[in-house]
C-alpha cells in the first residue's frame, strides 16, 4: 500500500457494492474475508515449528526450561529440527533402550547425536 | 485460615514444589434469577458472596452487597508477587473474581520461560514458582469469599507455547493470546508469531483456558484512537477465527474490547455503535469489556467517570467479563486502595444499572444503526483490500495497522513491520515427512503413523503420558538467582513480617509511601513549587508531584504529592478510644420502664438538618422513642437558650444537641455555649449534654464541657445505651 499511503475518506465511493446487502448477508461476507485472511496463516502454522514449539513438546515430555532450551539449541545445530526435537529424544530412547528423561539428558551431554542422526539417514 | 489474620506469605511458599491446582479451565459467576436481597428485586446478578465488603451506602440497607452477573477483573502486577497476593485478597473482597497479572517489562523477548521469583519491572516475572504461589493463594482467598477466582496472564511473547504448556500444567484459567499483539506492539517476527501462536492456542483448548485478545492495544496505541474502529474489529476476526482454527472453543474466546473515546468527546454517541456493530458480527464470542485508558490522566476522578460511562456501554450492549483501570494508571503502577476503588466503581455501576435493558432499549432506526452500518461496511472493505494486496503479512509490512486514519481514510502512520524482520526472524522450520512430537496437545503436522498409532490416540502413548498426563513428570525450579528472589525480599522485610510494627504502604509492604492533598492558593507552577517545600518541611522523603489541578489560574491549584515517611508505628504503643459500650435493647427498655426518661432535643444554631436528629428519636428509624424515652423535639435553628430552657420546664434527664454546620468550629462553639447556659441556670449537674453531627468527634465534643459527642453512624442504640448508663451511676 507504499502509493496509497495517504488517502482521503473515500467510503461513500468504496461501499457500492455494499450498500445493498442485507445485515445478515453483511456479517457473512465479513467472516468469509476473515476465512480468506487466515486460512493461509493456519496452513503456515500447520506444516511449520519453531524453537518456543519444540520446547514445549520436550517441557510436555517432562524436561525442564533449562533442559529444554538446551536440546532445542543442539537439535538445531544438529539440523534436526525439521523431524522434530521431542522426536530426536524420542528416538535415542528406541535405539538405546533409555528411559526418555535420560536419553534427553545424554543428548545435553553431547552424547550419541551421531546416532540419532544416522537413524534419520542426516548426513550433516 | 481466619479473616481477621493475615496471609502467611512463607506458609504459600513452602511445599510448593508439590503443590496441585484443585482444577483447570475458567469459571463463570453463578447468575441468580429474581434475587431479593432487603426488598430489592434484582434482574442481572449472581450468587452472593460468603465474606466481602459491602459498598458504603450498603449500612443503609443491613449490608447486604448483591454481586453483578459479570466476572470482574482487576489487574494486579507491583513487581512483588508475594504483596501481590495480600492485594488480591483485598480485591477478591471487593469483588473481584478475575485477576490478571501484568508480566514484567521484557518478558516478552525472553526465549524461554523464566523460574524463580526475581523482582520485575512494571509487572511480575511470570514463573513456575511465582505462579503456583498465586494459584495457591487463590485457593484460599476463594474459599474465604466462597466463589471460585480465575487467575489470568499472557501467553506471549517468543516463548508462547513455553508459558502456554506452563500454564496447563498450573490450572491457569485465562489468558492474553493474540499474535497480533506479538508483531504490532512487540516487534517480533510476524511468521514466528502466528506459527507459535497455533501451538499456544492448542494447548490452551486441552486446558480450557479463557482467551481474550490484544485488540484494545490498538486503541490506547493510536494517534487518534476512535479513529481504529473498522480496524479493530478486522484485527479481532483474524484473532477469534485463527483461535477457532486452532482449536479453542468459541466460548472460550472472549474479545478485548474497548470504548475508544473518551470525554470531551460526546463518549456515547461514538462508542455505543461500535460496541453494537462488534457485538452484532461477534455474537458467537465473549465479551471482555475493558475501559479506556487512552486518555487518562492523573485525576482518578476524571477516570473514574470515564471508567462508569464505558459500564454503561457494557451494560447496554453485553459485556461477560468487565475488565477495571485503577484510576491512578495514569499516573503510576497502580496502588493497593486504587485496585479496591477500581472493583467497587464496577459493583457500584453495574448494580446501579441493573436491569437496564428491562428499562430502555437501543434504537433500530436513526444515528445508532446507520453508524452501526457504517463501521461494519469500513471492516468488510479493510479485509478486501488487505487481500487484493497480497494477505495479512503484507498489510503489516505495508503499514495497514494503527493508522490514525478512519478505515479507508489513510494517514501514513500506521505500525509497520517487516516479513522478513523483527525479533526471531527466520526461527521458523518447515516440518519433514517424519516430523513427530510425542505429546498431547500439539498442532499442526504429526507423523504418529511411522509408530503405529492411530488417528485416534494421543502421541503421549508412546512416553506412557505427558506432563498432561501425569503431573509427577514436571520438573520443578524452585530458584536460579541466590540474590533476586522472594526469599532475599522477605528477609529485608522481616521486622514487618507478622509483627507489631506498620508502616504505610501503597503496593509494597512498608514502602512508606503516602500522599498528601493540598490546595494552594497560587498559581500552577508556584503551587508545584510550594508543594514540594511543604513535602521536605513535613520531612517526607523523595517528595513527587503525582497530580495538578487547577481550581483558577490565580486564586488556587490543588496538588497532590506522594513521598515517603521512615518511621515505623508500633501497634502496642497505641491507645486505642474505646468501643461504644452498647446495652443490649432488653437492658435499656426495662431501666427506662422502671426509672422513666425525658430528653429535649433539637438542632441548634442558624442550621436546619434535621434528618440525623430524627433518625436518632424516630420510633420508625429504630431511635430512642422505641425504649419508651419521652422525646420532646423543638425542630431547627433552635437557639441554645431555648433548649436549656426548655429541658428545665420539663424537668428532662438530657438534652440531644444536633450540630451539622461545623463552618468555623461553630459547632464546638455551640456546645460551649449550651454547657456554660446550663451551668448559669444550676442546672448542668442533674442535666446530660449530649452533641451530635456528621463533624463531630466525641474527644472535642467532651472538651467544650459537654457529656458526650456522637458521630456519623450512630444510632438510636448508642445515644439511649450512653442515657442509662450515665442514670444508672447517679
Amino acid at each position: 500500500m507504499q502509493k496509497k499511503n495517504v488517502r482521503p475518506d473515500d467510503f461513500e465511493k468504496r461501499r457500492k457494492h455494499l450498500k445493498n446487502l442485507s445485515d445478515a448477508k453483511l456479517k457473512q461476507k465479513f467472516w468469509e474475508l476473515a476465512e480468506k485472511t487466515v486460512d493461509p496463516l493456519v496452513k503456515l502454522a500447520y506444516k511449520n515449528t519453531t524453537p518456543a514449539i519444540e520446547r514445549s513438546v520436550l517441557l510436555r515430555m517432562g524436561f525442564s526450561s533449562l533442559e529444554a532450551k538446551a536440546l532445542v539449541e543442539k537439535t538445531i545445530k544438529h539440523g534436526l529440527i525439521s523431524k522434530g526435537a521431542g522426536h530426536v529424544v524420542y528416538r535415542l530412547s528406541k535405539i538405546k533402550n533409555l528411559e526418555i528423561r535420560d536419553a534427553g539428558l545424554a543428548l545435553i551431554k553431547d552424547k550419541y547425536w551421531k546416532m540419532v542422526k544416522d537413524s534419520f539417514e542426516v548426513k550433516k | 485460615m481466619k479473616p481477621n489474620e493475615k496471609l502467611d506469605i512463607r506458609e504459600i511458599l513452602k511445599d510448593l514444589d508439590k503443590y496441585e491446582p484443585r482444577r483447570r479451565g475458567w469459571t463463570w459467576r453463578k447468575p441468580v434469577k429474581n434475587l431479593e436481597l432487603e426488598g430489592n428485586q434484582y434482574s442481572d446478578v449472581s450468587e452472593p458472596l460468603k465474606n466481602s465488603i459491602p459498598l458504603p451506602g450498603a449500612k443503609y440497607f443491613n449490608d447486604i452487597d448483591p454481586q453483578p452477573i459479570q466476572v470482574i477483573t482487576s489487574e494486579i502486577a507491583s513487581g512483588r508477587f508475594e504483596d501481590d497476593i495480600r492485594r488480591m485478597r483485598m480485591a477478591a473482597w471487593h469483588g473481584a473474581d478475575h485477576l490478571m497479572v501484568i508480566r514484567t517489562a521484557g518478558q516478552s523477548h525472553f526465549d524461554g520461560l523464566i523460574e524463580g521469583t526475581p523482582q520485575g519491572v512494571g509487572g511480575v516475572a511470570i514463573t513456575r514458582k511465582q505462579v503456583r504461589a498465586q494459584r495457591k493463594a487463590l485457593d484460599i482467598i476463594e474459599d474465604e469469599v466462597g466463589r471460585k477466582i480465575n487467575y489470568h496472564s499472557y501467553v506471549s511473547g517468543v516463548a508462547g507455547p513455553d508459558i502456554a504448556v506452563m500454564f496447563a500444567e498450573e490450572g491457569v484459567n485465562g489468558a492474553h493470546q493474540d499474535p497480533q499483539y506479538n508483531i504490532l506492539y512487540r516487534n517480533i517476527n510476524m511468521i514466528r508469531s502466528f506459527v507459535d501462536a497455533a501451538e499456544s492456542k492448542k494447548i490452551m483448548s486441552w486446558a480450557n483456558i479463557l482467551q481474550i485478545d490484544g485488540a484494545h492495544n490498538a486503541n490506547a496505541t493510536a494517534m487518534v484512537a476512535w479513529k481504529v474502529m473498522p480496524e479493530l474489529m478486522v484485527q479481532h476476526a483474524i484473532n477469534s477465527l485463527f483461535s477457532v482454527k486452532s482449536g479453542i472453543k468459541k466460548e472460550n474466546i472472549a474479545l478485548s474490547t474497548v470504548p475508544p473515546t473518551a470525554v470531551p468527546a460526546p463518549d456515547l454517541k461514538i462508542n455505543l455503535p461500535y460496541a453494537k456493530a462488534l457485538r452484532d458480527f461477534f455474537d458467537e464470542y465473549k465479551m471482555r469489556a475493558q475501559m479506556n485508558t487512552k486518555y487518562m490522566e492523573s485525576s482518578t476522578r476524571d477516570a473514574t467517570v470515564t471508567h462508569v460511562l464505558n459500564m454503561m456501554i457494557s451494560k447496554l450492549t453485553s459485556a461477560d467479563i468487565q475488565s477495571t483501570i485503577t484510576p491512578d494508571e495514569g499516573r503510576n503502577v497502580p496502588w493497593h486502595m486504587y485496585n479496591v476503588e477500581a472493583c467497587d466503581t464496577a459493583k457500584q455501576s453495574l448494580i446501579g444499572m441493573d436491569g437496564l435493558l428491562e428499562l430502555v432499549e437501543l434504537k433500530t432506526d436513526g444515528y445508532l444503526p446507520k453508524k452501526v452500518r457504517e463501521l461494519k461496511e469500513r471492516a468488510i472493505l479493510f479485509f478486501e483490500e488487505m487481500l487484493l494486496d497480497g494477505g495479512y503479512f503484507q498489510a503489516v509490512e505495508d503499514g495497514y495497522f494503527i493508522d490514525s486514519g478512519i478505515y479507508p481514510e489513510r494517514n501514513g502512520d500506521g505500525i509497520s513491520r517487516e516479513i522478513n524482520g523483527g525479533i526471531g526472524v527466520n526461527t521458523v522450520y518447515e516440518r519433514d515427512e517424519d516430523y513427530f512430537a510425542p505429546v498431547t496437545a500439539h498442532f499442526g503436522y504429526n507423523n504418529t503413523s511411522q509408530y503405529n498409532l492411530k488417528a485416534n490416540e494421543s502421541p503421549s502413548k508412546l512416553i506412557n503420558g505427558s506432563t498432561f498426563e501425569n503431573r509427577s513428570k514436571i520438573q520443578y525450579i524452585d530458584e536460579l538467582d541466590q540474590e533476586d528472589n522472594v526469599n532475599q525480599r522477605l528477609a529485608e522485610k522481616e521486622k514487618y513480617l507478622n509483627s507489631n510494627l506498620i508502616k504505610p504502604e501503597v503496593e509494597w509492604l512498608a514502602d512508606g509511601t503516602i500522599v498528601l492533598d493540598v490546595t494552594l492558593p497560587t498559581s500552577i507552577r508556584y503551587a508545584e513549587a510550594a508543594g514540594l517545600v511543604l513535602a521536605e518541611k513535613m520531612n517526607l522523603l523523595e517528595p513527587e508531584v503525582i497530580h495538578k489541578e487547577i481550581l483558577h489560574i490565580a486564586e488556587a491549584t490543588r496538588i497532590q504529592i506522594k513521598g515517603k515517611v521512615d518511621f515505623d508505628i508500633n501497634l502496642n504503643d497505641l491507645t486505642l478510644p474505646e468501643e461504644p459500650d452498647i446495652l443490649s435493647d432488653n437492658e435499656i427498655k426495662e431501666f427506662v420502664n422502671e426509672h422513666g426518661m425525658k430528653i429535649v432535643a433539637g438542632t441548634v444554631g442558624e442550621d436546619e438538618h434535621s434528618v440525623g436528629l430524627r433518625e436518632i428519636i424516630d420510633i420508625k428509624h429504630g431511635g430512642i422513642e422505641k425504649y419508651g424515652i419521652e422525646c420532646i423535639y423543638l425542630g431547627t435553628s433552635v437557639p441554645i437558650t431555648k433548649l436549656v430552657d426548655a429541658a428545665i420546664e420539663a424537668n428532662a434527664d438530657a438534652i440531644l444537641m444536633s450540630t451539622i454546620i461545623s463552618h468555623d468550629e461553630v459547632h464546638y462553639k455551640n456546645m460551649k455555649k449550651t454547657h456554660e447556659y446550663a451551668i448559669e441556670k444550676g442546672v448542668r449537674d442533674k442535666l446530660l449534654i449530649i452533641a451530635g453531627g456528621t463533624q463531630v468527634t466525641p474527644e472535642l465534643a467532651r472538651n467544650q464541657g459537654v457529656d458526650q459527642g456522637f458521630s456519623r453512624g450512630t444510632k438510636g442504640q448508642h445515644v439511649a445505651s450512653f442515657l442509662v448508663k450515665n442514670k444508672k451511676e447517679d
